[in-house]
């Protein structure tokens, strides 16, 4: 299937977790990244189960923040 | 080491931005284009920091989203953030590093602490901060 992630067109075997995408993708420190698929923000409990579909549009969205 | 450059007027138009959002720290992306081994800063995003806060600062995804679509339209590449410190050193505080999970951002810091304002950029990885070659420029002259 092909999906797109950060703007990008890719093919993906059908069924892809989120996980599986977020491995695949190398996102470094998942656990601080936001994650939308077609504009919609990904609740972190469900992260896990989320799979993908074909067309679907993903971003991965870090983290951005500090402190002086 | 890359160079970034940056257009004075994008520049004084940064430290505008941050002065008016005084005593609050401001905030946002930075966008550019690849030139000549390095990256220019084409567009500054100016979001919203949800902490309001004068000693810390938080992107909204909803803006970083629409931010990073914007800079496709424009055929642009997300080069990292920028905020300001409106008391302290432009380097990043302890908080900064922790806080740096992208390693292919460039971090810029933009102190308004003195008379003069100072604005550097840094990489970031593995909590090690790198000072980057970064470059206000203008037609005629670098400084």
């Amino acid at each position: 299937m092909t999906i797109t992630v950060a703007g990008e067109k890719k093919e993906y075997k059908d069924g892809l977790t989120l996980p599986e995408l977020i491995e695949l993708e190398k996102v470094e420190t998942p656990q601080y990244v936001t994650v939308s698929i077609n504009d919609e923000f990904i609740l972190t409990e469900n992260r896990d189960t989320t799979v993908l579909n074909e067309g679907d549009s993903v971003e991965f969205l870090y983290f951005m923040g500090g402190g002086c | 080491m890359k160079i970034i450059r940056m257009d004075y007027r994008i520049y004084d138009e940064l430290v505008a931005y941050a002065t008016e959002h005084l005593p609050e720290e401001a905030c946002g992306l930075l966008a550019g284009k690849e030139k000549d081994g390095g990256f220019t800063v084409e567009k500054i995003y100016y979001l919203e920091n949800i902490d309001h806060s004068t000693d810390h600062f938080t992107l909204d995804p909803k803006d970083q989203m629409l931010a990073i679509k914007d800079m496709r339209s424009l055929d642009l590449k997300p080069l990292g953030n920028w905020h300001s410190h409106p008391e302290s050193p432009s380097r990043p505080s302890e908080e900064d590093i922790r806080l740096a999970f992208d390693s292919k951002a460039s971090y810029m810091i933009l102190s308004l602490m003195a008379a003069n304002p100072v604005l550097n950029s840094f990489h970031i990885e593995d909590k090690n901060v790198e000072k980057e070659d970064l470059r206000i420029i203008s037609e005629k002259y670098y400084y």
